[in-house]
């Protein structure tokens, strides 16, 4: 069967129930209610802090076949999924589904318990490093393929019901005896809890995993003590150098800054950079850029915009505090300028991921969005966009933010080089589809820029102006005359090859990732 | 075509002969024109590297801007007649010599030219010069070598320069002043075009600025550039101001009236107006049309 990109989806694939293709951006129509947390009884008095990981995994009662789950925010400094492998693996525990919001390359160790079969199934935006590799050559290894979501379609699968979480385990910088956290404060803190407040919302049993676990009380928390069953003090929940970068500086490429002068001057061409506009910037270092240009213009032209959301940087809450943004939405805060932002600034708001980018409830924020530029690892001439596989097919990325925010969006713009190393970066298809084209408007090049032919308004906008105007296909040839075509790169067309599942946002079937046959 | 003498030199962005990354990317941050650089910033072991690299792009990709070479010296090393063999079949616009100091070093390079074209079938003058003064030598002989026929600017190094004088340079510019001058004149006088030095701080772009609007208050055509946001700000500083080009063409369409009309005398918001204004008007709209400006636009809101 061909989804609405045109992949072949197999009708059934082992591991996996209710099969739906990808049909459109808001094709699907779900029915029913979402999914409710389990009911306990709070007892007066009772104690929730445990002595130790150990204590808190029997007390939930963990047991073969469950589903754990963990949030991201601390990144590439995360402790806290190895130190609860460890213990679940020393009792013998197995066939665990671990559902990260994301996996970095600290998550490399995850090879051993999938070999050992601890973890049979992974459920996750992305994986890279090791670990990527790893599942790419061998899709045998787990009961079923990887599931890769969108931030917005990961909380859709919790609130709705198909991922159910049994035990979720949370890194929590700062928390209080009753179980109210936040990720503002403690020599862990990490800005906003936004990806764990949809676990702890849902899951079955929580359990709070603190390196600050402090007597008085957490205020204003991120995730209320309602929600939480356990509280465990350990002594790092992370590596504070991994988990926040310093201050992110703007790029010094010259060809990064070109794109984000371009991204900036389309913005400003077509009308979208106006009084009240709404943007975010994804973490690329184009697309981050693009604050310096767009900052310039609305400075010179007296521009307020009304929010930005975050992925929150030092870059967009400097224009926060200097007021040229009203409010700043943050489900993840990336650096130490934008941590004492949000601490400090009443008008940057800690919001859940559902809140961000959830297509299921009555109004994510990115639906609100005017303009969002994010990167990509490759586009091809239909306007798809891949940010999951390398040019060989390698797991090594995360799908992230970008299909929701790019529906979301009036205009979405990408910035890519035209060539990277000796590759062209538009493909006739791409290796693997995360964001379809009908979302993408534009796509800006070192060499030129393409309009989607379906934004015929945007054309005729940008025809008189000086911008680098070309066809997508255009484009693609002028990489071809530096480069040449790349062969394609052959993948296994058997059922049991099939590494990943890329999910849209709203759980239809986007694109298999199969393993490549290099 | 456009005639090489006077076509647009605004910026020429220096790229060394040896990253290609840095060639790849060159043209795609609107330098008026590209030099490879296969001279100073090539270390000896990688001359010949890098003089294979220049020409195989030069063969290779179809740059938008004008291609320049700068090869070594062609008496003072023992590479530059070698870098010319290689690199004059990959046809770039311009030859650029290093270290100008007379006039058989123009014609040693001219005659190597010429053997080439011939050898090619290209027309005469297909490859010109532009040639660097760098030693008081070659200053003192600069009118002289304007006047070569296959040169089309002349520009200044500085540093070798500063170092011949036994001086630094300062924030004043006072230790070039002479030398630029000089060069200016020399190029005036044998109608070619004038290109400053580089500015080599990338991060103090307020001296750069500084620098810029000097030499071409001067009347220097062009700088050279070192980094890419080096050249929006040169061709910001050399697009005439919307009051420049406004009064500029009241100027031109007064004369212009004049003419029609037979009228003696003219003048333009209470200026008298007479030939060398009509032609530093012309010049500012010529200007401003080369960089980029609707001056049909700027005539309406005049």
């Amino acid at each position: 069967m061909k989804n609405a990109v045109g992949r072949e989806i197999p009708e059934k694939i082992a591991g996996l129930e209710n099969i739906k293709l990808y049909q459109g951006e808001f094709a699907y129509q779900p029915e029913g209610n979402c999914r409710g947390k389990k009911i306990r009884v709070g007892k007066p008095g009772a104690d929730k802090v445990l002595a130790s990981i150990d204590e808190a995994i029997e007390k939930t009662g963990l047991k073969d076949g469950q589903t754990i789950s963990f949030h991201h925010h601390l990144r590439n400094g995360d402790y806290l999924l190895k130190m609860v492998m460890e213990k679940i693996a020393a009792k013998g525990i197995k066939d665990i589904t671990v559902a990260s919001s994301s996996l970095s390359p600290c998550h490399d160790f995850l090879v051993d318990y999938i070999e050992d079969g601890t973890v049979t199934a992974l459920e996750t935006s992305g994986l890279r490093g090791a670990l990527g590799k790893y599942l790419t050559k061998n899709p045998g290894k787990l009961k079923k393929p990887v599931i890769i979501r969108s931030h917005g379609g990961r909380a859709r699968a919790i609130e709705a019901g198909e991922l159910k979480i049994d035990v979720a385990f949370m890194g929590a910088p700062t928390c209080d005896h009753l179980g109210n956290a936040t990720g503002k404060q403690g020599k862990s803190a990490f800005g906003s809890m936004g990806y764990a407040m949809i676990d702890a919302a849902c899951a079955d049993q929580v359990v709070m995993i603190t390196d600050n676990l402090i007597d008085g009380f957490v205020y204003p928390y991120s995730i209320p003590q309602t929600q939480v069953d356990y509280v465990v003090a350990v002594e790092e929940i992370g590596d504070p150098e991994g988990i926040a970068s310093g201050a992110i500086r703007l790029t010094k490429s010259p060809t990064q800054l070109l794109m984000a002068e371009y991204a900036a001057e389309v913005m400003e061409k077509t009308g979208y950079l106006k009084q009240g506009f709404s943007m975010q910037l994804g973490s690329g270092g184009a697309s981050l850029a693009a604050a310096k240009f767009i900052r310039e213009k609305m400075e010179a032209k007296d521009i307020k915009g009304s929010f930005g959301i975050g992925g929150a940087t030092g870059i967009f809450t400097e224009m926060l505090k200097d007021d040229l943004f009203e409010v700043c939405y943050d489900a993840q805060t990336f650096d130490t300028t934008a941590i004492e932002s949000i601490k400090e600034n009443p008008r940057h708001l800690e919001v859940s991921a559902s809140f961000y980018a959830n297509p299921w409830n009555a109004s994510p924020i990115v639906n609100a969005l005017d303009v969002v530029i994010l990167s990509a690892t490759e586009v091809d001439v239909d306007f798809n966009v891949n940010v999951i596989t390398d040019s060989n097919g390698t797991l090594m990325g995360a799908s992230g933010g970008h299909s929701d925010t790019a529906a979301g969006a009036k205009l979405s713009i990408i910035v890519v080089p035209l060539i990277r190393g000796r590759l062209p970066m538009i493909r006739d298809h791409v290796q693997n589809v995360v964001t379809p084209g009908e979302s993408i408007d534009v796509i800006i090049t070192d060499r030129g820029i393409a309009i989607n032919p379906k934004r015929q308004d945007l054309i005729a906008k940008l025809k008189d102006s000086k911008l680098p105007i070309k066809t997508i296909q255009e484009l693609q040839e002028m990489a071809y005359e530096f480069v040449g075509k790349p062969e394609e790169i052959p993948v296994s067309q058997e059922d049991k090859d099939i590494i990943a599942v890329v999910e849209y946002r709203d759980g239809t079937i986007i694109d298999l990732i199969r393993k490549p046959l290099i | 075509m456009i005639d090489p003498k006077t076509k647009l030199r605004r910026t020429m962005m220096f790229v060394p002969g040896n990253n290609p990354k840095m060639i790849n990317s060159a043209d795609t941050y609107g330098a008026d024109s590209l030099m490879f650089d296969i001279e100073d910033s090539i270390a000896v072991t990688e001359k010949d590297t890098a003089r294979l690299l220049v020409a195989e792009a030069l063969k290779s990709i179809k740059f938008k801007s004008e291609t320049v070479v700068r090869i070594n010296h062609p008496t003072q090393t023992p590479f530059g007649m070698d870098d010319l063999k290689v690199i004059l079949p990959a046809k770039p616009d311009l030859i650029r010599l290093p270290k100008l100091e007379c006039i058989e070093e123009l014609n040693l390079v001219t005659a190597e030219i010429e053997r080439v074209e011939k050898e090619n079938g290209w027309e005469e003058g297909t490859i010109r010069i532009i040639a660097a003064i760098e030693s008081v030598k070659g200053l003192y002989n600069v009118r002289e070598m304007c006047k070569h026929p296959r040169m089309v600017a002349i520009a200044l190094g500085a540093e070798d320069f500063i170092a011949n004088i036994k001086t630094n340079r300062t924030k004043t510019g006072i230790e070039l002043y002479f030398a630029r001058s000089e060069i200016l004149m020399a190029a005036r006088d044998a109608e070619i075009q004038c290109l400053d030095t580089v500015f080599s701080d990338v991060k103090d772009m307020a001296g750069f600025e500084h620098e810029v609007s000097n030499s071409r208050d001067m009347g220097f055509d062009g700088k050279s550039v070192i980094h890419p946001k080096q050249i929006t700000e040169v061709h910001r500083l050399y697009t005439p101001t919307d009051i420049q080009i406004k009064k500029a063409l009241k100027v031109l369409d007064a004369y212009e009236d004049a003419q029609k009309n037979h009228k003696g005398v003219l003048a333009v918001d209470g200026k008298m107006i007479d030939g060398p204004i009509v032609v530093r008007a012309q010049r500012v709209v010529d200007q401003a049309i080369a960089a980029g400006v609707n001056v049909e636009e700027k005539r309406e809101q005049a």
